[in-house]
């Protein structure tokens, strides 16, 4: 009957979407992750500003020039802020517990996202008392090198 | 600013879980709502603007075709709009345009969502690039985590007293949200159950968070002229500002947020405010988080920077304090993210025009509305008042 008033809830069907990408990164970042397998990191620096941007921008977000010349960056920095993670969502790269980090690598004007590690995360509390904002990092390599941001394995930190 | 605009009707479904409903058939609910609220028919409306969530979210692309009958767009002009959380205050832009420029005298903007049938958090991360900044994502709390943590580093705010101060506005959005019948969150909470919920992302806590929400806002948009003719009590729009940063998180500083902050004082120069605590009646704010909410306030210039959390506890941001701040619960208890950003203006559009019901600031005369959008990289504000 077309006017009889549904007893059922209406369902819902399952679906998925899947589409694999072949994404070109360009000259930039191809020469930043070939640096990195030598353990070398590279920004690049604006003519006009000076700013010394990683990751290495192949143009100034503000002047829109050309960023023509390469600058090899410290490998030790200083945290403008970070987040302990104990959230997992579908497709994420890293597993919690994690914490993520800002970093103000040393000779650059802006900050890089990767992760702190080398000690125990499981406890929140203990995490705590030793990561803090304007505390000092170091680069930790990794040992595989694959020519992405993890040849940067983590950032350790330094005791004050 | 162009020819006037005025907001003559809103329309906003119930939000939630509304798996009770397809989705053009969600978006009717709201088009059909904010006609009604105008007194039009669909054959009125001369173009219309829809925007969404990055089209992931729900597993249909471009959904301004499957839309194409709920939206009245069949043998009309159509756009479609999107800059991730701040959509909803793009496409009330992008028809705000339409209509000063004279090429249109009625049009239509909806926003909607409809977050329960796909994983909010895993299309979000697709707004970040594979390279640099999405290996680290931890979906949006951890953005606004490092936010606030910067935050109150940078001004120096004791992690006891901004706590403190995020629970009270988790315990006073939930409390106005039993007075909006469209909120998706209706809980009553104390201090003790908001200070001490599950952790997210530290400090983050769940009650701390928005939640994830079905739904749909619509609103229409007139000239003076048209507006006139049809009769209604119009809210006039009076200033908007919209601003982006660059892409990359780490290259602007989002303690002091700059959108945020050039955005708003764009709108209020158009719109002749100076004194926004003072002279504002009521602003509807996208706060997804509360520690968010509370460097709104200071990029808005409703109290000095690093002075949120005093003013917070003092009750400034209170139904009944010196400018009530979303009380309609606010996107932390309902949050259909295409539609959460123009859900701000249909909030400010009833304040002004006195249809708030339960949640009516009594003579709320002009009212902000903002939206933010991306990994902390786009707000916008629209000011409507009912004086033009």
């Amino acid at each position: 009957m077309a006017d009889e008033k549904p007893k059922e809830k209406p369902r819902e069907m399952k679906a998925q979407v899947t589409v694999p990408y072949e994404m070109a990164m360009g000259r930039n970042w191809h020469r930043f992750f070939e640096n990195l397998k030598e353990e070398r990191i590279m920004g690049t620096k604006c003519g006009k500003c000076s700013r010394v941007f990683i990751p290495p921008r192949s143009f100034c977000p503000r002047c829109f020039e050309d960023n023509e010349e390469w600058v090899e960056i410290g490998q030790e920095g200083t945290i403008e802020t970070w987040c302990y993670s104990n959230l997992m969502f579908y497709g994420q790269t890293l597993k919690p517990p994690f914490i993520a980090v800002q970093v103000h690598l040393d000779g650059t004007d802006v900050g890089l996202q990767h992760r702190i590690a080398g000690f125990d995360l499981s406890d929140f509390e203990k995490v705590r008392e030793l990561v803090k904002s304007g505390g000092r990092v170091r680069v930790v390599w990794n040992k595989e090198k694959k020519g992405n941001i993890f040849d940067i394995d983590y950032f350790e930190l330094i005791p004050e | 600013m162009g020819r006037a605009v005025a907001v003559i009707g809103t329309g906003q479904t119930r939000h939630g879980r509304r798996n009770d409903v397809s989705y053009p058939d969600l978006v009717r609910e709201a088009v059909r709502m904010a006609l009604e609220d105008a007194g039009i028919t669909p054959k009125d409306i001369e173009g219309v603007v829809s925007g969404t969530m990055p089209s992931m979210m729900e597993g249909i692309s471009d959904t301004h075709l499957y839309f194409a009958e709920a939206l009245c767009e069949v043998g009309k002009p159509v756009l479609k709009v999107e800059s991730c959380g701040s959509t909803g205050q793009s496409i009330a832009h992008c028809g705000f345009y339409w209509v000063a420029s004279g090429m249109a005298d009625l049009v239509l903007v909806v926003g909607m969502e409809k977050m329960f049938e796909g994983d909010g958090q895993a299309t979000m991360s697709t707004v970040a690039d594979p390279w640099f900044l999405k290996p680290f994502s931890a979906g949006a709390p951890g953005v606004f985590t490092m936010q606030a943590m910067e935050w109150m580093h940078r001004f120096n705010i004791p992690e006891d007293k901004a706590h403190e101060a995020a629970a009270f506005i988790s315990v006073t959005h939930h409390d106005s949200a039993l007075d909006n019948p469209y909120a998706h969150i209706k809980i009553k909470i104390g201090m003790d159950e908001a200070k001490n919920a599950p952790i997210i992302t530290y400090p983050v806590r769940l009650l701390d968070v928005c939640p994830t929400s079905d739904g749909a806002c619509a609103v229409i948009l007139a000239s003076e002229e048209m507006a006139k003719k049809i009769g209604r009590k119009p809210a006039w729009i009076r200033g908007l500002g919209f601003r982006g940063e660059e892409f990359f998180y780490g290259e602007s500083n989002k303690s002091i947020w700059p959108s945020a902050t050039e955005a708003a004082k764009h709108a209020y120069e158009q719109a002749g405010i100076r004194d926004p605590l003072k002279e504002l009646d009521v602003a509807e704010i996208y706060n997804p988080f509360t520690y968010q909410e509370m460097i709104f306030y200071e990029c808005f210039g409703f109290c000095p920077r690093g002075k949120a959390p005093d003013y917070v506890l003092e009750g400034k941001f209170n139904r009944t304090g010196e400018l009530p701040c979303d009380p309609s619960g606010g996107v932390l208890c309902t949050n259909p993210i295409g539609a959460s950003g123009l859900i701000r203006l249909a909030e400010a559009t009833l304040q002004v025009t006195g249809k708030a019901g339960a949640r009516q600031i009594e003579g709320a005369e002009l009212a902000l509305s903002h939206a933010m959008g991306g990994i902390d990289q786009f707000n916008g504000v629209t000011i409507v008042g009912a004086k033009l």
